[in-house]
């Protein structure tokens, strides 16, 4: 299985193959992404209002998977960081590169949908509650990834020390979670994944998981397009060195 | 086995005298009271507020003062190449790099932690509660200086890269500055049960010594090349 595994990953280090797959992927991948998309929208109309909430609740189906993405984003970059500084696969560098922007953006549209969530809710824009603290930093983490790869001109030492970046500030998320949570707590628990009893209602659970599939998608069907450009933009400047001209 | 110790100890009284000849040292202990002065510019001159506030204006002025140290911990080395000469030493590169790093501890930050009690007299501190404010100071102030140190290798090669190397600090400020605050407020209040609070501290700066040396070795290996 491993060794299949190996196999696999070790046939598409070759960036052309990888463009073969990714260009037959693209298409399905974005098909379903808004395929999912459009199904989450229309189970989201359709959901009754909170008889607290109103229907402010609605917002919690965007805002939820956001911050799932995000965290689900810099747990990509980690493992594609991994892949490419201790395996050396090629395209680690990539990927964690291109998720990277796309985990920023989906931080703050947690962030965002948070603060407009909790205008009505809990009356001001933005407190220093735990989990909304701990969001911010983890965007200010993604904005320095994002930096570092900016800032460093030449390529292959910019994605070694975006690389070590992401796997020390891998480490530092949950020390600051856990920080945070102690410094102070306003926001309500996770009610999701208490699988066993959701505190959540089918009415609601059901949209909100096809939500967090349609952004799950998403997320990845950006992902693959931004791999592709980068790829594509590699081989640009591997052509202009060649021909001698800079930039 | 000596010759490596007496090694590692003329890196870091190298890097001390330059941080004292570059005059860093006094740069930095006036950053930190201009800072503590614009304070009761930005907050009113109120003695009560600024008492309340006192211990946890002092961490984050701390903070700041020492991300301005940053940019010059490696970056005047890797200009000139004195870093490649480090890395040819017969001392692991891990070594050297503590070596630099006790040396900006010793050269700036012990200077900011001893003036730490002038200026929280400017801010109207209770004298009797300093040195429990310090002593928490001192435990968190390693895990400053020592994840400092990785933006700092890790924009080493940008230049100008002292705003890049704050914003890859930052996030590892956040548990310091939160454990570093309360163990100050507990202090105000008295002091008692002061002990888990310096406690997490300290674990957080082993954590950061355990961690910080091969990371920022990596770090600047990879900038070298």
């Amino acid at each position: 299985m491993l060794k299949a595994l190996e196999n696999i990953s070790a046939f598409y280090a070759n960036p052309t193959r990888f463009m073969g797959l990714a260009a037959r992927l693209h298409a399905p991948l974005w098909a379903l992404a808004l395929a999912l998309l459009a199904y989450g929208l229309y189970r989201v109309a359709f959901v009754p209002d909170d008889y607290q909430q109103g229907a402010t609740v609605k917002i919690m189906f965007v805002h939820v998977p956001a911050a799932w993405m995000a965290l689900f984003g810099y747990s990509f970059i980690f493992f594609a960081s991994v892949t490419a500084l201790v395996f050396r696969h090629p395209l680690g560098h990539v990927a964690a590169r291109a998720a990277a922007p796309i985990g920023a953006v989906f931080t703050l549209i947690a962030l965002v949908t948070g603060s407009l969530w909790g205008q009505p809710m809990w009356g001001t824009w933005w407190v220093w509650d735990a989990r909304l603290t701990s969001v911010l930093v983890l965007f200010f983490i993604y904005l320095g990834y994002i930096a570092l790869w900016q800032a460093i001109e030449e390529p292959t030492r910019a994605a070694r020390a975006a690389a070590i970046l992401a796997i020390v500030g891998f480490v530092n998320v949950p020390i600051v979670k856990f920080s945070v949570d102690w410094w102070n707590t306003l926001h309500q628990p996770a009610s999701v994944s208490r699988l066993a009893r959701p505190a959540l209602h089918a009415d609601f659970l059901y949209p909100l998981l096809i939500m967090g599939g349609a952004f799950l998608v998403l997320f990845l069907a950006l992902t693959l397009t931004r791999m592709q450009m980068e790829v594509l933009r590699q081989k640009l400047r591997a052509k202009a060195n060649l021909h001698g001209y800079k930039g | 086995m000596s010759m490596k110790m007496s090694l590692f100890a003329a890196i870091c009284r190298q890097h001390m005298q330059l941080a004292w000849r570059g005059g860093q040292t006094v740069l930095a202990v006036s950053f930190l009271f201009i800072a503590v002065t614009l304070l009761p510019f930005g907050l009113g001159p109120e003695l009560k507020l600024l008492r309340a506030l006192a211990p946890g204006l002092l961490w984050v002025v701390l903070a700041i003062a020492l991300l301005a140290t940053l940019d010059r911990l490696f970056q005047a080395d890797f200009e000139d190449g004195a870093l490649d000469r480090l890395m040819l030493l017969p001392l692991p590169f891990e070594a050297a790099v503590l070596a630099k790093l006790l040396g900006h501890f010793l050269a700036l930050v012990v200077p900011l932690l001893v003036s730490v009690p002038l200026a929280g007299l400017l801010l109207n501190i209770e004298g009797a509660r300093v040195p429990l404010v310090l002593a928490a100071m001192a435990c968190g102030a390693p895990a400053l200086v020592l994840s400092g140190g990785i933006g700092a290798a890790l924009a080493v090669s940008v230049r100008r890269g002292g705003l890049l190397t704050v914003l890859i600090a930052m996030p590892f400020y956040v548990p310091v500055l939160i454990f570093g605050a309360a163990t100050a407020r507990v202090a105000l209040e008295g002091g008692v049960g002061i002990w888990p609070y310096l406690g997490v501290l300290a674990a957080l700066s082993g954590a950061a010594l355990l961690l910080a040396p091969w990371t920022i070795a990596a770090a600047l290996r990879s900038a070298l090349r």
